[in-house]
């Protein structure tokens, strides 16, 4: 059973955000359904899943390095009345299977649940072939899917539970690496595409999403400091996007956008659009990767290099915020 | 639920069959000539008229009057150009009205160019996009072998769709889950948009392709109702199945036929009755 509390979400934080999912969230919904499905091309001890495996073996197929085979079979498994989960790294399952992510999922309205394993930087040396940093864009810009990006372990495996009831397609975007840290300590409602208020302020509100929520939280700590308040949110749900949360942080002089993701067709532009139609909006910092690919590293050296680490975060903040008083 | 044996000694079953072949044949002229300028897939419509007549008419177990039911046959049109041919065979044995099928390509019909899922109409899957056909029809198998349905699960695609490497994916999967309630047709006419399928991609000995990835192959005249009935009786009952129809792109116009010009086209009223005429004139 997933509980949030101090000491689970130490334990949620070393399996990571695909371990919290494959090792503890999915029992939770195997005993709530019989007809679940879980599919994986070759990546299910990168997954997580070698328990479940075991636990229900006629429940899990490995089709082999098939991406686009992956979710043909699942497709056709949902659509004899079963739910499917299907897993592989983010980035081929949302580029080396896109379109078969349009056709089944978002046109054939397919129930089928996409995991992205390792999205962003989480594959450091294995270099840009790996990074996932397109995701968010790719499948959001799919009619009928829903988009989630969880902020720590935890919230990945509440984002499971909830997306294996909505019964429509989603993808789930898995970030950061093993030890991530914490974000939530105490149980919590989650609700698909409901932001999560994390800290009061009204001079600077941060939008953060998946693995830059907790970092976002260190930059605001460092902004604080020079006696300017700031609002963090947990924007996990990238589509359909929170739009009344959003609105609700007018009052700011700056907002900010935060993602391990490129700027482009992310959660930055999410608010972009809605904040180009709404009009009279304060100004949109979009912090993320600036439409480039990364020098392989380490995961703090790719953060490091993209400026998303806390202290960058914070300058790069500031910098922006002293031009809104100019 | 219908369950025909296919038995091509009953001559009058295989005249018949022509017959209803050749209705089709003339249904899909109709229709193509009653979108004007637009046109349709003829020639890849035409080389699957045997097979998909023989499916409705003598392989699939379906009932119009329960087209969810759990045990009927699945039959997925990968192929999904050919898709004014399978209207034709749905609106034949009554999934579909005339009225409904008259609406073919007018703005806002459900019946366009490539079929759109719709389980109370007979259509299985949104074909279109080559090869997601078989894929997603692997899944489906997998499903009804998982519950213990005795169904079967019928794909049809074409051998321009085999140049898509999703295609072998799937084949390779399909002998890997064991689905020997999966037959894959496959409608050699020879011809792809943009010439015969050995010059643009050479996908030569399919039949021994598909043996290689764990089918059991057969070869057979794609025109010929009767060696077509034999191929489905003869199926391999441990493995899954591949009935390779070697058949002709444009088949039953002689203007059309092994044309590549006529993949996707329109016809002119003289057009239309010259193609007519032939169908007619075989009727006689």
């Amino acid at each position: 059973m997933i509980e949030i509390n101090k000491l689970n979400s130490r334990i949620y934080s070393k399996l990571g955000q695909s371990g919290t999912i494959f090792g503890i969230g999915l029992f939770d919904v195997m005993n709530d359904k019989a007809d679940i499905f879980v599919l994986s091309s070759d990546m299910s001890r990168p997954a997580g899943l070698d328990r479940f495996k075991t636990m229900y073996p006629d429940r899990f197929y490995n089709v082999g390095i098939a991406e686009q085979n992956l979710m043909g079979i699942a497709a056709g498994l949902a659509s004899e009345d079963n739910t499917v989960i299907v897993t592989a790294q983010a980035a081929f399952i949302s580029m080396r299977s896109c379109e078969q992510l349009r056709q089944y999922l978002g046109y054939m309205k397919s129930n089928v649940i996409a995991v992205g394993i390792s999205a962003g930087f989480a594959l450091t040396y294995f270099g840009n072939t790996h990074y996932a940093i397109e995701d968010m864009a790719i499948t959001r810009s799919i009619p009928g899917m829903t988009v989630i990006s969880p902020s720590d372990a935890g919230q990945a495996a509440k984002a499971l539970i909830a997306a294996v009831r909505l019964k429509s397609p989603v993808y789930i975007r898995l970030t950061g690496t093993l030890n991530c840290p914490v974000v939530y300590e105490q149980e919590y409602e989650f609700e698909i595409g409901k932001s999560i208020q994390l800290k009061e302020g009204n001079e600077i509100t941060l939008f953060a999403t998946g693995s830059m929520v907790h970092p976002c939280l260190n930059a605001a700590a460092i902004i604080e400091e020079k006696g300017i308040s700031v609002r963090v949110l947990d924007v996990h749900t990238i589509k359909p996007l929170d739009e009344k949360a959003v609105m609700k942080c007018l009052d700011s002089a700056l907002l900010v956008s935060v993602e391990e993701h490129n700027i482009v067709g992310g959660l930055g532009t999410s608010i972009a659009e809605l904040m180009a139609e709404k009009g009279n909006c304060p100004p949109l910092l979009r912090l993320g990767v600036k439409d480039s690919f990364s020098h392989p590293g380490d995961y703090a050296y790719l953060l490091a290099q993209n400026r998303l680490q806390p202290d960058l975060i914070a300058e790069d903040i500031l910098k922006e915020y002293q031009k809104t008083k100019q | 639920m219908l369950t025909v044996e296919c038995d091509n000694n009953d001559m009058d079953q295989i005249e018949n069959l022509k017959k209803k072949s050749r209705n089709m044949r003339k249904r899909i002229l109709e229709l193509t000539y009653s979108t004007g300028k637009n046109g349709a897939h003829l020639g890849g419509a035409l080389s699957a008229v045997e097979i998909i007549a023989t499916v409705y008419d003598q392989v699939l177990r379906y009932d119009v009057n329960d087209p969810s039911g759990k045990n009927r046959d699945r039959f997925i049109v990968s192929k999904g150009h050919c898709a004014i041919a399978l209207y034709t065979a749905l609106e034949q044995v009554g999934f579909l009205t005339k009225e409904e099928l008259d609406t073919f390509e007018t703005n806002g019909a459900p019946y366009y160019a490539h079929a759109s899922r719709n389980i109370l109409k007979g259509i299985e899957f949104s074909g279109g996009s080559l090869s997601l056909g078989l894929s997603f029809a692997v899944g489906v198998a997998i499903a009804n072998k998982r519950d213990g349905l005795n169904n079967h699960v019928y794909v049809l695609v074409g051998d321009g769709e085999c140049n898509e490497g999703l295609v072998w994916e799937s084949l390779m999967s399909a002998a890997h889950f064991n689905l020997n309630n999966l037959t894959v047709i496959v409608d050699q006419n020879g011809l792809q948009s943009d010439g015969n399928t050995e010059d643009i991609m050479n996908c030569a000995s399919l039949a021994a392709k598909f043996s290689s990835f764990g089918f059991h192959s057969q070869e057979v005249d794609g025109h010929d109702v009767a060696a077509l009935c034999d191929a489905f009786r003869l199926r391999n009952q441990e493995l899954p199945n591949a009935i390779i129809a070697r058949t002709i792109k444009g088949k039953g116009v002689s203007f059309m036929e092994n044309n590549r010009d006529w993949h996707h086209a329109s016809l002119s009223q003289k057009q239309y009755e010259l193609a007519l005429a032939e169908q007619d004139d075989r009727d006689k």
